[in-house]
């Protein structure tokens, strides 16, 4: 009895500081919708918050359609979570995931629509494994350029997803077009589509999203590379000393980051979207970091986390048909969840915490690489 | 084949560079203007010693509120006072940013990349948020747009010129420049001689970042007299390259900024003045997506080339505690 009690309190420990900002934050955006709503046609409205809350929670949850599309939702975000907590864990900053979304997505999308008419089993592994191996491969140059030359990862990675994103769109437009079609978009994807599971479309997608939580898990606690990898983002010197070469861990780290976006983007378009037009949402790239920040690159809190982002994605067209309240409020509860993550005191004064600072420590040292050259 | 046409092919694309210059100037001082004013917010704030990732957001939002104010005050008190009005909200509204990224990075001692992230993370869906609230469904236009004074160039491409020079000279003559370096490279050492370590780091965050809220002004007051969501595009990241390229001084990043609008203008200047012959054949080819995604892989070439040699601020990224044994 006071064992699971103590376990109670041991995940609360964990937990209520992401839980309280969560909270905070939906205070807050809430005084945002009751400011703005003179502009939604209803007039000021200090109610408005209310509806716009329980119209997201009913498209999120109170269905067992609304129920299967937050999964799939939050299939992606478990991925791109994962991606961005992995190079977190090494210190390293991936804010590419956007970018290794995009090319995980095309390179699915053609794969995909060449092996449209071969058995399910061999169309969806080879499109999925060309979706890995093009995030890995596009997260690997910045990885390798951080080791090499120390141009910081944050730097490169968006100046890559602007790039990738307009290479893309050239090469849908001039490369792989489908002729049949009066836009530029990739072919049919036919047996590559990933099954679906489930109701309408929860896909095959959502418990492999699982099933790279665990064997992330596994990764960074069983195994020599996931101690390496902590340890180079623990203490890069250690870890030199240790004969843990951050020349190899670095690269290394940002090419399994930039897989698991590029299946991100492979899921999503096998599983989701079907073909790859230039203009594809990438906001997982962008969501992704909310998450992995708010699940403390833990895959556990990430799949947590993931399932959060998945509901208010998930909802948020609902809310915004019904209350008009834009679906970008979205993006701001991330940011705000984010800044009391980052400024946790705030969460501690408004609560009256007590408990030792439990912060979004596996960022923290995020910073410290800034134009310093790795050497190894 | 004969390869002696690579070089000939070089020096016909000299020539031709050479006689568009006249063209091209202008539009590469235009493209140079937010990419400079940006990485001058990145001097300042970098060498008393705050990394500030979040000039992407701090210029989009400000971009985004001098849009709004002469959106919404051009009726009444006219478009030139309206764009005057945005001008000055949209400084204001990047000092306060500033004022937010630096409380989280010197007072809250928060991870400086992620304070960064928070700032363009929160202006991406606040910006986006209102345009859907307030200006897309009124289906009207903005104030419109600076006229030009000389060689193209409108008021805030002309200060940014003056700006660079004169943050440049007091960087390196004057009591505040040296105090600024003096907390960016080692601020134990300016405490004891009576900095204020904690004031000179707010005073350059929030004075860099009105500066970046100058350059969303430019974005949408002087430049193209709309508002897109994400419209600045990256280059709050390419202001930061140009900074890194010019070694975190001023006149530096000038010329960074300068080089990474020549890239960007190039797509520009070869549909706008064709070239002749089989060099004309070639730069008509190129699709208009590869000089699109140019300045992008340029900003990735050079960091990878400058950055190993060039020294950041030495307590760059670094908060200060006044009780930390050093």
């Amino acid at each position: 009895m006071s064992g699971a009690r103590a376990r109670l309190g041991s995940w609360w420990r964990l937990a209520q500081l992401p839980v309280l900002a969560i909270v905070l934050a939906l205070v807050i955006a809430a005084a945002i919708i009751i400011v703005s709503s003179a502009f939604t046609g209803t007039g000021f409205f200090p109610l408005l918050p209310l509806f716009a809350y329980g119209a997201l929670f009913a498209g999120a949850f109170a269905s067992d359609i609304a129920l299967n599309n937050t999964l799939v939702a939050a299939a992606p975000l478990m991925l791109g979570g994962l991606a961005i907590g992995l190079g977190f864990k090494a210190g390293l900053f991936n804010i590419g995931v956007a970018g290794q979304f995009l090319a995980g997505a095309f390179a699915s999308a053609v794969v995909g629509a060449a092996l449209a008419q071969q058995p399910v089993a061999l169309a969806v592994t080879a499109s999925l494994l060309a979706a890995g191996a093009a995030g890995a491969a596009l997260a690997f140059i910045p990885g390798w350029l951080k080791a090499h030359t120390g141009a910081h990862e944050v730097v490169t990675t968006i100046m890559l997803n602007n790039a990738t994103a307009l290479l893309l769109a050239w090469a849908v437009t001039d490369l792989v077009r489908a002729p049949v079609f009066t836009f530029p978009r990739t072919g049919e994807i036919g047996n590559s589509a990933l099954p679906v599971l489930l109701g309408r479309n929860l896909h095959l997608g959502v418990p492999l999203a699982l099933i790279t939580i665990f064997a992330v898990r596994w990764l960074l606690e069983r195994t020599t590379l996931g101690f390496e990898i902590r340890t180079v983002g623990a203490n890069p010197n250690a870890a030199r000393y240790a004969g843990m070469p951050p020349l190899v861990i670095v690269p290394l780290t940002m090419a399994l980051s930039g897989l698991l976006g590029g299946l991100a983007g492979g899921i999503q378009m096998l599983g989701v979207i079907g073909f790859y037009a230039s203009g594809i949402s990438a906001s997982v790239g962008f969501d992704s970091i909310a998450v992995a920040l708010l699940g403390r690159s833990d895959p556990i809190g990430i799949l947590f986390a993931a399932i959060l982002f998945g509901a208010f994605r998930a909802g948020a067209p609902l809310m915004q048909i019904t209350t008009s309240v834009p679906i970008e409020i979205i993006d701001i509860i991330q940011a705000l969840i984010i800044l009391f993550l980052a400024a946790n005191l705030i969460v501690r004064r408004v609560f009256r915490l007590r408990a030792p600072g439990l912060g979004i420590e596996g960022a923290t040292t995020v910073t410290r690489t800034w134009g310093e050259q790795v050497r190894g | 084949m004969n390869l002696l046409f690579i070089p000939r092919l070089i020096a016909e694309l000299a020539v031709y560079l050479a006689t568009v210059v006249p063209d091209l100037l202008p539009i590469v001082l235009t493209l140079a203007t937010p990419l400079a004013l940006g990485a001058l917010c990145g001097v300042l704030c970098e060498r008393s010693g705050v990394v500030n990732i979040g000039i992407e957001g701090t210029m989009l939002t400000a971009a985004f509120m001098g849009y709004l104010t002469g959106f919404a005050l051009h009726g009444s008190i006219g478009a030139a006072a309206a764009i005057a009005a945005g001008v000055v909200v949209a400084m204001l509204t990047g000092a306060l940013l500033g004022l937010l990224h630096a409380w989280l990075c010197v007072t809250v001692r928060a991870d400086q990349i992620i304070a960064g992230t928070i700032l363009n993370v929160g202006a991406l869906g606040l910006t986006a948020y209102f345009n859907r609230l307030i200006i897309t469904p009124s289906g009207l236009g903005g104030a419109g747009v600076i006229p030009p004074i000389v060689f193209g160039l409108g008021p805030i491409a002309l200060a940014t010129l003056a700006l660079v020079g004169l943050i440049h000279f007091l960087l390196f003559n004057s009591r505040w420049g040296l105090r600024t370096r003096a907390v960016g490279e080692h601020p134990k050492a300016a405490d004891t001689v009576g900095i204020d370590v904690f004031r000179q780091r707010y005073q350059n965050v929030i004075a860099g970042c009105a500066l970046a809220g100058l350059a969303g002004a430019y974005l949408t007051l002087e430049s193209t007299g709309s508002f897109q969501n994400g419209m600045t595009g990256g280059r709050g990241f390419i202001a930061l390259a140009a900074m890194i390229f010019g070694r975190w001084t001023p006149i530096g990043a000038f010329g960074g900024a300068l080089l990474f609008g020549f890239f960007t203008a190039l797509g520009v200047i070869v549909r706008v003045r064709p070239a002749g012959g089989e060099l004309g054949d070639i730069l008509a080819a190129i699709p208009s997506f590869w000089y699109a995604a140019l300045p992008y892989l340029v900003t990735v070439v050079i960091l990878a080339g400058v950055v190993g040699r060039a020294i950041p601020p030495a307590a760059d990224g670094v908060p200060y505690e006044k009780e930390a044994r050093a």
